[in-house]
């Protein structure tokens, strides 16, 4: 099986490669021919090594590969850790990779980089599959710091945007924060551990639950509880958790397909898998589960609340994913891993394919992004409506759609759990689906229903003033927007199939076995094991959940999305104008950004700006080089006095040496 | 009988004797150099002596080497000596100041 | 006081005040004599050391050779010696300070730290020149093949270091003479052969004896 998971990693890195270098030769067609060929031969082995260990029981793959270096006797090396976890995302993340770059070939036709978009997200699937794959804390590494660097390079894709490369910028330091942590967490671990294999470290899980570390004097804590704490950060920062998720909605600024592939589906995902993949140390650490419960509660619900009031239609979805990913990390925090890695696929599935339907709708507007100037677009798209109808059912956990079941799950786990905090973050959950609701079909409603307003376009067109945008300028006015060609189309409808299927697998996923050899979870903690007593198929489960507040309150926000931009369309201002003061917050996204931009940016431009003018334009500059340059000048005049030239005084002076040097001896 | 403390005191006042001189005769380079003659001949009289009272030949091989270098020395000395006199009609080393710095 | 003794005593006497004569006399020239006295008695108290090799050696080489090329120096150079010996009152209080300090540190270390038992004498058929050969060929050769290097050396330097070119001067030089070929000094011409009457008044001399007797034809 080696040189399976080696090509199923290898064949993107080689499409990258030859995208990338090779862009100018291959051409347009060549370039996506090659990745899109890269990604489908890791597709076809990832969906042969998925069933061969999920139906063929092939025993779990964990061998190392290559050895980078030995030091002191800590092994950096590559490896494959494949069991059902990793196969699972396996398949998910070259999936919706094939899909988004289909998808590229109509988003992306009349963009003068072509082939450097295709190169990029060749890439990030190389990337995310090491990520995934790896069995060791240095690969992991590499693939969190390859996702995030490709991130980076997409957000700012067009780099022409000062929003773009302001985006860019944003999601990489922030991005950075988490990594430190990330890096932190890891090194505690390696430190304690003394190696940085999966297995090896997990081994000794049990010993660390009792190991304390000093942070400072007098400050003395639980060594798992730190790193594990530490390690969440770097969650938060990839997966975008308060407050470490202010870079998401900016990246918005990239090209759609990167939203929906890495923003929504996959990358941001990755703090998920990365906890999951950490369950063994996570069970024992309560403190580090309730510190990871609390935040993802904080970042589901109140980032949902901000989608309320966006306009942009992808500044929506992604507030959404942003509260999707807080759904996940609450899962995390109630021990119901199985949970959250459900959700993380279910919502990967439905969430690319609402980023790819807004993204057709974008592209039928001519790029455009503001909602306002949609709405009746059902008439011209239909296959765009109907996907992203089946999307938004799917997201808000309508019955028999796959985030039903995912989220449904989550909901109770965190009802079962006894995680300190989970009280609080029960309430939250529920009261975010009635949001999540809200906000899902205010947008449905906006986009696809109600009166056309395409020809009201140009009041609402951004002023990026930037090429890509001039280039369409002409033909603006009020041409009716059309239904996208079969290669947005195609993967669309793709996408939607596991989109509702996907939530059928609910019942060895979470209540079987599935997971078993990936996921640790102590008894006493197992909240699935405990609703997993009362399952017994999956139209039960549907039933069930048609007794429970969640979904009563999804339908309760349908249909206040319903009412109030289908029936009454003028009772939102009015309630906008009520409530200005609450508007306002949400505008402001709490002042996350506002924060950010005064005390961290401006505190740390003025930090160094103080180090250069004090620290190396004075001492440095001035001290220590012109300084020591001057120091040996002032010295050098003065010694230059002593060097008269003439023989008898340089004499006088060895004889007097020589003198002095006997008597030392002598005396 | 003759000591060893003997031969090594000449030595010494002989030595001293032409730290003198190059104190005396800081401006003629000539009576310069014969003054370090003179104190290489203070330095082969302790090796001989040593040498004899050590029964050690290898003292006198010393002896051979430092009259070799002392020869060259004496020979080259005098070369730039001339040279010297030739280029600035003078040896008084008060006016050999070029490396005044 | 053995005999020795005073040998020593009158040598090492004649020795010092040589050396304090070659310091403070006005002459260069005759501090240069002064100081050969002082190796010729230097010698004297070699041979008393059993150092007759070195003695003799001290003798034919450094007053042989080097004292007479200094005394060579000092006489060819037109030196003005009054205003070499300013100053020389000035210094003598300061040297003579040093000169005593050294001497009695000197003296101090000897006599404290430094006894030793006299050897034997050696006996009559010793060869010093011989027992010394016979450790300078063998353990000091290599040593003993760069003294001879430095004196190499030191022939080139105080020979590349007095040389001059004088215009004037007019010397044969062997190398060009011995580089002289046949084509420097003879060069033939081949030329083409002229009619008589034309030539007549024109004939070389190596043709004359033709000429004379054409002559006498026309006569």
């Amino acid at each position: 099986m080696d040189t399976v998971y080696l090509i199923i990693v290898l064949a993107p890195l080689l499409g990258a490669v030859i995208a990338g270098l090779f862009g100018r030769q291959v051409g347009r067609v060549g370039a996506h021919s090659v990745t899109i060929f890269g990604v489908a031969v890791s597709f076809v082995l990832s969906v042969v090594v998925f069933y061969a260990h999920v139906f063929g029981g092939t025993p779990v793959y964990n061998e190392t590969v290559y050895t980078w270096m030995v030091s002191d006797g800590l092994h950096f090396e590559i490896g494959f850790l494949v069991d059902n976890l990793t196969a699972m995302m396996m398949l998910v993340v070259t999936f919706v990779s094939l899909m988004v770059h289909i998808y590229t070939i109509g988003y992306m036709a009349d963009d003068p980089g072509y082939q450097r978009f295709f190169s990029y997200i060749s890439l990030f699937t190389f990337s995310m599959l090491m990520l995934v794959m790896a069995n060791n804390f240095l690969q992991l590494f590499f693939g969190w710091e390859a996702v995030g660097l490709v991130s980076y390079l997409l957000i700012g894709f067009w780099y022409k945007r000062p929003t773009a490369i302001y985006a860019n910028m944003k999601a990489f330091i922030v991005n950075r924060v988490g990594d430190f942590g990330f890096l932190i967490g890891i090194a505690t671990l390696v430190f304690y551990a003394g190696s940085l294999n999966y297995t090896e470290v997990f081994g000794e899980a049990e010993a660390m639950r009792d190991a304390t570390i000093t942070l400072w004097p007098g400050g003395t804590f639980g060594l798992l509880d730190v790193a594990l704490i530490f390690l969440f950060i770097g969650a938060m920062g990839k997966s975008a958790q308060v407050p470490l998720h202010v870079w998401l909605p900016d990246s918005m600024e990239g090209p759609t397909p990167i939203s929906a592939l890495i923003h929504a589906a996959t990358m941001v995902t990755a703090g998920i898998f990365m906890v999951a993949r950490m369950s063994p140390l996570y069970e024992f650490s309560v403190v580090a589960l309730s510190f990871i419960l609390v935040i993802g509660a904080i970042t589901a619900f109140f980032m949902g609340l901000i989608g309320l009031v966006q306009n942009d239609i992808k500044r929506v979805v992604a507030y959404s994913t942003l509260s999707q990913l807080g759904y996940m990390t609450v899962a995390l925090g109630a021990s119901a891993y199985a949970a959250a890695v459900f959700h993380l696929m279910t919502h990967a599935f439905f969430k690319a394919l609402l980023f790819l339907a807004a993204g057709s709708v974008i592209v039928a507007m001519h790029h455009l992004q503001d909602m306002r100037a949609m709405g009746g677009l059902r008439r011209y798209m239909p296959i765009t409506y109907a996907t992203a109808l089946i999307g938004s059912l799917a997201l808000i956990g309508f019955p028999f759609f796959s985030g039903f079941f995912s989220k449904d799950a989550i909901i109770e786990a965190v009802g079962y759990s006894e995680t300190p905090g989970a009280g609080f973050a029960y309430w939250l959950v529920l009261l975010g689906v009635f949001v999540t609701a809200l906000y899902t079909f205010r947008m449905f409603f906006m986009v696809f229903h109600g009166k056309e307003r395409y020809d009201q376009a140009h009041q609402y067109m951004p002023d990026h003033g930037d090429d890509h945008h001039d280039d369409h300028h002409d033909d603006h006015g009020p041409a009716k927007p059309k239904e996208s060609p079969w290669v947005v189309t195609v993967p669309l409808i793709l996408l939607a199939i596991p989109s509702v299927v996907a939530g059928y697998f609910i019942g060895p996923m979470l209540f079987g076995d599935f997971f078993a050899d990936s996921l640790f979870v102590l008894e006493e903690q197992d909240v699935l094991g405990m609703k997993g007593e009362t399952y017994t198929g999956v139209l039960a489960f549907v039933l069930d959940g048609l007794m429970l507040p969640a979904f009563w309150l999804a339908i309760a926000g349908l249909g206040t999305a319903w009412y109030l931009y289908m029936k009454r369309p003028d009772l939102p201002g009015v309630i906008a104008e009520r409530l200005r003061l609450g508007v306002r917050i949400l505008e402001e996204k709490y002042g996350f950004d506002t924060f950010n931009d005064r005390v961290f940016a401006a505190g740390s431009r003025g930090l160094g700006r103080w180090l250069w003018r004090y620290g190396d334009a004075m001492v440095i500059d001035g001290l220590l080089v012109n300084g020591t340059a001057r120091s040996v000048g002032w010295i050098a005049a003065r010694v230059r006095g002593i060097q008269t030239g003439f023989l008898y005084h340089y004499a006088f002076v060895m004889i007097i040496g020589l003198l002095v040097l006997i008597f030392a001896f002598v005396i | 009988m003759i000591t060893l403390s003997h031969y090594l005191v000449l030595a010494a006042l002989l030595f001293s004797i032409s730290v003198a001189g190059i104190f005396l005769n800081r401006k003629n380079v000539i009576v310069l150099l014969m003054c370090i003659e003179l104190m290489l001949l203070a330095v082969n009289i302790n090796f001989i002596a040593f040498s004899f009272f050590l029964q050690d030949l290898a003292g006198q091989v010393f002896v051979f080497f430092i009259l070799t270098v002392a020869a060259a020395e004496a020979a080259i000395g005098l070369a730039i000596l001339v040279l010297l006199f030739r280029n600035r009609s003078t040896i008084n080393v008060q006016d050999l100041d070029a490396m005044k710095g | 006081m053995t005999f020795e003794l005073i040998l020593f005593y009158i040598f090492g006497a004649i020795l010092l005040g040589a050396a304090l004569a070659m310091i403070s006399v006005r002459n260069p020239v005759h501090a240069a004599l002064f100081l050969v006295l002082a190796f010729f008695t230097a010698a004297a108290i070699w041979l008393l050391l059993e150092a007759e090799f070195l003695a003799i050696v001290l003798v034919l080489v450094y007053v042989g050779a080097v004292m007479v090329l200094f005394l060579f120096v000092v006489m060819m150079l037109d030196i003005n010696i009054a205003r070499l010996r300013e100053g020389f009152a000035e210094f003598l209080p300061a040297g003579l300070v040093v000169a005593a300090a050294m001497a009695t540190v000197l003296t101090l270390v000897i006599t404290r730290f430094i006894t030793m038992e006299v050897p034997e004498r050696a006996a009559a058929d010793y060869s010093n020149t011989a027992e010394l050969g016979a450790i300078l060929y063998t353990e000091y050769v290599y040593p003993f093949e760069i003294a001879a290097v430095i004196l190499l050396v030191a022939i080139i330097a105080a020979i590349s270091l007095t040389m001059r070119r004088r215009p004037d001067t007019k010397y044969v030089d062997p190398a060009t003479q011995v580089k002289v070929r046949r084509e420097g000094r003879v060069r033939l011409v081949s030329m083409e052969s002229v009619s008589r009457d034309v030539q007549k008044n024109k004939s070389r001399p190596s043709k004359s004896r033709n000429d004379e007797s054409a002559q006498d034809k026309n006569k």
